[in-house]
């Protein structure tokens, strides 16, 4: 066991506990607090595949901005500071047992796969540094024959959904 | 074994590892050892030195409103932190009743942590940083946004509905500074090619103050804003709203929050000098590496001192002031700048030109789009009251006596 | 070092746990939460994809920051919409908002 293996033992637990613990608290601010740990959980998986640049932008935009929002949306939104409603609706048992068939479906598709167990990384295939990955990454999102079209359409998205949220959650005067 | 003038970090790694295998640890736990030690170290020494910081605040900050400030306590009020530091310990710690524990305890926690993170990707000399990570610049502003949680958190946790509207509005202020803030931190980085910290430092032979100081001066003014110093403090001034967030702290909580916005001002002082002015470089910091040190204290600190000023002599802007200064003149400008620093730029060094060319260039740009949005910004000024009568003639003292004989003023 | 199969797994209970939340809770702002859980697992598996088979390509890093996109575009929409619902209805559980119910 490699010390990189423990810490990803570790990370993975603690971030599944998280998980749990975001879908089964009874006050919506702690499991907004879960949320942003889960969140850091998977920024620091992130690190062990070794892209910090994904990992820092998703502790920006998902800790520093929708965690933010989530916290301002369960702060706006609550009836009573306790919480006291049930946790779950009706049919939670039949979303247990989904969701355990959906784990166990996907865990068993994986394993019918047959290089599964033995795909690991080879770090001399690492050919280019972070810093040009990043700079690699920047061109491919802006030139024309790469990744410009789903670039734009991203921005188009966002300006839809800034001008959507504003609209909507806007005081009617 | 490294020179220590040339090498400090080499040299105290070397000894101390030579130190302790003499002792018998093995290699590996040495090196995790090492590591740990300098991880605490530097928030420590960022931590201690927040105790010079607010003496020298506090007097400089005195001194522009015409008074002494501290001087009781050692010559020139040298000790009144520690005077202040014992006071805070040794409060009480009150938790009011239907505090939720876990926000409210965490709040502080997060608003130091979030600070002191900032200290880890710092360039302190040609070959002291904490992590030379080379994403650096984005780790900058993604430990901004656990300030804002920090905050969020600690008016939430409060039971106390202004605290919460306090924390509202603070965090209302820093998302929406936060916009320029990132993009004046990308001109930089766009004018070094890299988002390294180090290789921001490493490429200022001409500091980016002059390149690109439209996108200084907005950074310089955000930082400003999201450190929540005057002008912008109107979340925590003590006028308003109580005290803001932090209005059910007490005793050392309080003192972290405090030391929080403290560390914060000087944090982003030193990120400034980094991006800006050029860090460590000056002459002779490379071959002795503590003297980069002392080039960036003393740059950090001038810059410190500005803020310090614009404390002292500007009045609180109010909070729709602040929303429309930011949405309406420093968003646009400084996405016209970054527009036209990134063309500029990519047209000089694609002919070629020389670097004092593209120094030239840019400054002129910089300074004709500042002249062109402060002729737009005219406009939004109340202009100068208008004369609305002839001026009246002044009363003189000499009375002539044919006017004042036979004259009753009571006659009817 | 660490297996592709490990990250695999642990995006699809990560997932799981976040069908179980957006299907089992009753406060919208929950099942936001959950929706954004499995979003995230999303992204560890293309990330862990990408890395481990086509390290030199940029496909799956482009994939990843459209996806981290649009994951932050549909919750600032979904909470707009329950924070005016919360308005109009002065709840946000979601059995409670029954306008429609035929």
């Amino acid at each position: 066991m490699t010390p990189l293996q423990i810490v990803f033992l570790i990370v993975t637990v603690a971030t599944l506990i998280s998980a749990v613990m975001v879908v089964s608290a009874r006050r919506m601010l702690h499991a907004a607090l879960w949320l942003i740990l889960s969140l850091l959980g998977i920024a620091v998986l992130f690190v062990t595949l070794e892209t910090s640049f994904f990992a820092i932008v998703q502790v920006m935009v998902y800790v520093g901005a929708i965690a933010i929002l989530i916290v301002f949306a369960v702060m706006l939104t609550r009836r009573d500071i306790q919480d006291r409603d049930k946790v779950t609706n009706r049919g939670a048992w039949a979303a247990a047992l989904a969701a355990l068939g959906v784990a166990g479906g996907l865990v068993g598709a994986l394993t019918g796969w047959q290089a599964f167990a033995s795909i690991r990384p080879e770090l001399a295939a690492d050919s280019a540094a972070e810093g040009t990955r990043i700079a690699q990454l920047g061109m491919a999102l802006v030139s024309p024959d790469a990744y410009a079209i789903p670039f734009e359409v991203a921005s188009v998205l966002l300006i839809g959904a800034l001008i959507g949220a504003i609209y909507v959650a806007g005081e009617r005067k | 074994m490294p020179n220590f003038w040339s090498d400090p970090v080499g040299f105290l790694i070397q000894w101390l590892t030579n130190l302790l295998t003499g002792l018998g640890l093995s290699p590996e736990l040495v090196k995790f050892l090492l590591a740990f030690l300098g991880a605490a170290l530097l928030p420590l020494m960022a931590m201690l030195f927040v105790v010079f910081l607010i003496w020298y605040e506090r007097k400089l900050y005195a001194r522009m409103q015409d008074r002494f400030g501290p001087n009781r306590l050692g010559p020139w009020g040298i000790f009144q932190t520690f005077a202040d530091m014992g006071k805070i310990f040794t409060k009480e710690i009150i938790t009011p009743a239907g505090v939720d524990l876990i926000p409210f305890n965490l709040a502080p926690i997060l608003a130091v942590g979030a600070v002191l993170l900032v200290w880890a990707v710092m360039p302190l000399a040609p070959r002291i940083v904490g992590v030379d990570l080379s994403v650096g610049l984005i780790f900058v502003i993604a430990a901004g946004g656990f300030g804002e949680l920090a905050i969020m958190l600690a008016g939430w946790g409060s039971n106390n509905k202004y605290a919460l509207l306090g924390g509202f509005r603070a965090v209302a202020l820093l998302l929406s500074y936060e916009v320029p803030m990132v993009i004046a931190m990308l001109i930089p980085a766009m004018l070094a090619g890299s988002l390294n910290l180090v290789e921001i430092v490493a490429s200022q032979d001409v500091p980016y103050l002059l390149l690109a100081p439209v996108a200084a001066l907005i950074f310089f003014i955000t930082q400003v804003a999201e450190s929540g110093r005057a002008p912008f403090d109107l979340v925590e001034a003590e006028s308003e709203l109580v005290a803001g967030y932090n209005t059910e702290y007490s005793g050392l909580k309080f003192g972290m929050f405090y030391v929080a916005e403290f560390l914060h001002a000087f944090t982003s002082s030193m990120l400034f000098v980094t991006l800006f002015l050029g860090g460590y470089r000056g002459p002779f910091a490379n071959e002795f590496p503590l003297l980069g040190l002392v080039y960036l204290m003393v740059k950090t600190f001038i810059v410190y001192f500005v803020t310090i000023l614009f404390r002292g002599a500007l009045p609180r802007f109010r909070i729709d002031q602040m929303l429309d200064l930011n949405w309406k003149v420093l968003t646009p400008l400084i996405l016209a700048m970054v527009f036209v620093t990134a063309l500029v730029d990519k047209i000089v060094v694609q002919a070629g030109g020389p670097l004092l060319v593209r120094t030239i260039v840019l400054f002129v740009v910089n300074m004709l789009i500042f002249w062109f949005s402060s002729k737009l910004l005219q406009r939004n000024v109340r202009p100068p009251r208008r004369k609305v009568s002839v001026q009246r003639p002044l009363a003189t003292a000499n009375v002539t006596p044919s006017a004042s004989q036979g004259q009753d003023n009571l006659s009817a | 070092m660490i297996p592709l199969s490990w990250y695999l797994i642990f995006a699809a209970l990560l997932f799981a746990v976040g069908l179980y939340g957006v299907m089992a809770r009753r406060n919208s702002v929950g099942i936001l939460m959950g929706i954004e859980l499995m979003l995230n697992a999303v992204n560890v598996n293309l990330i862990a994809f990408w890395r481990y088979l086509y390290p030199d390509r940029l496909d799956g890093q482009v994939f990843v920051a459209v996806v981290l996109v649009a994951a932050a575009a549909e919750a600032v929409v979904g909470l707009a919409l329950i924070i005016s619902a919360y308005r109009r209805h002065k709840t946000v559980v979601a059995d409670e908002m029954t306008l429609l119910k035929g």
